[in-house]
């Protein structure tokens, strides 16, 4: 297990690839973004980035919003 | 006859653009959208609710095949904060027309020029292509347009009050100098607000409270669908001249 912030909140999840932890969380990898550690982590590399103690990571997808 | 419009190459027929929020669920958002003929949508950027991932997305009910999201700032207070909102946005999507608000404060909902104008340097130079949101200042649309705008989207009065446009000759003076797509954005009421708009030359208009916030949102969608249509029609007629007399419309010879 490594501890992590995810979005904001300290949170306890299995090692893994940032790919596992999208589709643990039960996401649509195609519906989402991620940032890690204020860089944005490309859709394509998701697979190969693994977590790290300590790592923020943003989950963010596309809300009703206006002007 | 087909009236189109273009921004950074891309040609849409439908001059309104809405928005996403404010709705009573996505259903009634959907319904107002295909009332409105509306062939772009803003849209925010959010945390995904990792506690109920099951929660109904908006990707589900309008289709970002069809309709063009365009990701949208709201809610950021410096360049920083849109910068990575759209950065995020730009990965989440697959693409770079962007909209850009930098707001001021939470009270009049103003842009903050000084970080608007970094915010779409920035931008411009990571290859976005921003949309952005201003105060109704042509020398400010002017800037802007020079730093890398590819539309500009000057408000007709603060977000969300509703009050029409308030300064017509600003929006038109910056018409007048834009070599890019002007379209109000924010402000708009009613349907005469987006008949104002059109018929001082804008390109399109932006609008979210108008319609979510009436009492019968589809109908309001369908009002602005057509109000858009006719300002733009009497803009492009080329309207009567003024007077400050009466003119009889009859002839005046043959009377009894």
């Amino acid at each position: 297990m490594v501890s992590i912030i995810l979005n904001g909140d300290e949170r306890q999840v299995r090692s893994g690839s940032i790919a596992d932890l999208v589709a643990s969380l039960g996401l649509d990898v195609k519906k989402v973004a991620v940032e890690r550690n204020r860089e944005i982590v490309p859709r394509s590399t998701l697979a190969d980035v693994a977590l790290a103690e300590g790592d923020a990571l943003e989950i963010v997808h596309f809300v009703g919003g206006g002007c | 006859m087909t009236d189109q419009w273009s921004v950074a190459g891309r040609s849409f027929t439908s001059r309104l653009i809405v928005g996403t929020g404010k709705y009573k669920d996505f259903e009634q958002n959907a319904a107002a959208v295909a009332a409105s003929g509306a062939e772009i949508v803003t849209v925010a950027v959010r945390r995904v609710n990792v506690s109920d991932p099951t929660a109904p997305m908006l990707t589900d009910y309008i289709d970002p095949k069809k309709i063009t999201y365009l990701p949208n700032t709201a809610g950021c207070f410096d360049a920083d904060d849109a910068i990575r909102t759209l950065r995020l946005a730009r990965e989440a999507g697959g693409w770079d027309l962007v909209k850009l608000e930098v707001l001021g404060e939470a009270k009049t909902l103003y842009p903050n020029m000084r970080e608007t104008l970094e915010a779409t340097k920035v931008l411009a130079k990571e290859g976005f292509l921003p949309m952005v949101y201003c105060v109704d200042d042509p020398i400010a649309a002017k800037q802007l347009e020079d730093a890398g705008a590819v539309a500009i989207m000057p408000l007709g009065a603060p977000i969300g009050s509703g009050l029409g446009i308030q300064n017509r000759v600003t929006i038109r003076l910056i018409v007048e100098g834009a070599s890019v797509p002007v379209l109000v954005d924010a402000g708009v009421g009613t349907a005469s607000d987006a008949a104002v708009a059109m018929e001082l030359g804008c390109d399109g208009v932006l609008m979210n409270t108008a319609i979510a916030e009436a009492k019968d949102p589809v109908r309001m969608a369908r009002a602005m669908k057509l109000a858009v249509e006719a300002g733009r029609d009497a803009y492009l007629s080329g309207r009567m001249g003024q007077r400050r007399y009466a003119d009889p419309s009859s002839p005046l010879a043959g009377l009894i």
